[in-house]
């Protein structure tokens, strides 16, 4: 994904990302959402999301990310995209295919929806079901026919972890097969049910270099006809992302029950207020709250990030990770080789790759009652 | 198939280009990306609307700036444009 920016201008929320509902039928254990999903009841409502589609796109955003969970459970998607759409966004709707039929695909176009992106969870039926935790393979095939059918560009997604990871070649061939304009070979994001689920997703050293050999070799095949974005999952690299592009800096989260936060996985971090659009104008909690102001620009950086000549290019990494493993969301994510702690993210890398071989721990499915076990301190795995 | 005086030229499906007041500048919208356009390509890719010719759009614009020929500029944009897949063309 690219996004302009200027590092001149105070910064815009470019890209809104609706998290309409986290309902879902699947129950993918590399889900990024957070495991406290079951604490989210009071939805907002389909006013509250205009008002924020509206005071969002005042500001200048222009990309609208319709998601979830999985945001057909919400029976008023159709309204929120043709508001969306009228008051000039580009609406892409981040799917797993289930819940849509040709109708629904249909009243979508007719909403101005511009682009549909559709999850797999594996190039066949039977790892992709049991992934998703449900009988979603063959629907999710004809769903990406439609979208073809209706003419909407298509994404296809597919979350790479240890039990696909050797099944680049296929997965691009089905891609290709269902004529996808775009495949995402996204590698999981280790936040939220993936965090939990590290053990048993984490790819091996050997996995990793294997499939993106294959990933080179089909992207110069394709060429002209499908394009292909790979990425090296992050503990693999010795430079962390440029993640969200930097704090505050682009990317606008809404959460299903209106909590703002400046990426997916914030609600994760101490010591955050967590504004809700309930209480506060979008303008106020992008500009002026706590929350957005607190690992924005270079002020709140400790060595070495603090002097590091490479800050500009990817701002520390991510407050995540770095929080989740040294303890300290304002350290250097350990995944750059200069922070103190990379040696521990490889040591520990080790032991994952050896756990792989033995493949003792169970995964832990993504749904409501796992969630509230979690909540009551039950441990799954 | 090059892009001539005579090619009718409109923004391929799945892309938009708009007006946005918040960056001052068209852009141009596909699935979750943004680009910025600068001023001159902005006025040549809001007139390829899928109903003139490239010699129509460089009329228009010499109409709008008549102390440059922009010819050079308008097929080196729409080369570009092309090949980041946002323009179609046909010929008349």
């Amino acid at each position: 994904m690219t996004m302009a920016g200027s590092n001149t201008e105070p910064p815009k929320p470019l890209w809104l990302l609706a998290e309409l509902t986290y309902s879902c039928p699947l129950q993918c254990p590399y889900c990024s959402n957070p495991v406290d999903i079951a604490k989210y009841k009071q939805e907002l409502t389909t006013d509250e999301w205009i008002r924020v589609f509206r005071e969002a796109r005042a500001m200048g955003a222009a990309q609208l990310g319709l998601s979830g969970g999985e945001p057909l459970v919400r029976q008023d998607l159709e309204i929120l995209i043709a508001e969306a759409r009228k008051l000039g966004f580009y609406t892409n709707l981040i799917t797993s295919g289930v819940g849509m039929d040709e109708d629904r695909i249909k009243a979508f176009k007719k909403a101005g929806l511009d682009h549909i992106q559709v999850s797999f969870q594996a190039s066949d039926e039977e790892l992709n079901n049991f992934i998703a935790g449900t009988d979603a393979f063959e629907h999710k095939l004809e769903m990406a026919r439609l979208v073809k059918k209706y003419d909407y560009p298509m994404v296809l997604c597919f979350v790479l972890h240890r039990q696909n990871q050797e099944q680049v070649a296929q997965i691009l061939d089905l891609a290709a097969a269902l004529e996808a304009d775009y495949v995402e070979l996204a590698a999981t994001q280790y936040y939220g049910w993936a965090m939990l689920n590290r053990d048993a997703l984490m790819p091996t050293r050997e996995q990793v270099k294997k499939a993106e050999a294959v990933a080179h070799e089909y992207q110069k095949k394709m060429q002209g006809k499908m394009k292909i974005y790979y990425v090296v999952p992050d503990y693999y690299e010795n430079r962390p992302k440029a993640c969200m592009n930097g704090w505050g800096s682009v990317f606008l989260t809404i959460s299903p029950d209106g909590t703002a936060v400046p990426c997916h996985a914030a609600s994760t971090l101490p010591g955050l207020t967590f504004p809700n659009v309930k209480d506060h104008s979008i303008e106020y909690i992008w500009n002026d709250s706590e929350d957005f102001n607190k690992f924005r620009g270079y002020g709140w950086m400790k060595e070495p990030c603090k002097t590091c000549p490479e800050r500009e290019k990817d701002f520390g990494g991510c407050r995540c990770q770095a929080y989740m493993l040294t303890g300290d969301a304002r350290n250097a994510d350990p995944v750059c080789s200069k922070s103190p702690h990379h040696g521990e993210l490889l040591d520990k890398l080790t032991q994952l790759e050896a756990a792989a071989e033995k493949n003792e721990k169970p995964l832990v499915f993504r749904n409501m009652p796992n969630s509230r076990k979690l909540l009551k301190g039950v441990s799954l795995n | 198939m090059q892009i001539a005086g005579n090619s009718i030229i409109k923004i391929a499906p799945g892309f938009r280009l708009q007006w946005e007041e918040a960056q001052n500048c068209h852009v141009i919208l596909y699935p979750e990306g943004m680009v910025k356009l600068n001023a001159a390509a902005g006025e040549i890719l809001k007139r390829c609307d899928g109903t003139k010719t490239v010699d129509d759009v460089i009329a228009d614009l010499t109409k709008v700036f008549p102390d440059v020929d922009l010819t050079n500029d308008v097929y080196q944009l729409l080369e570009a444009a092309h090949d980041n897949g946002w323009i179609k063309h046909r010929t008349t």
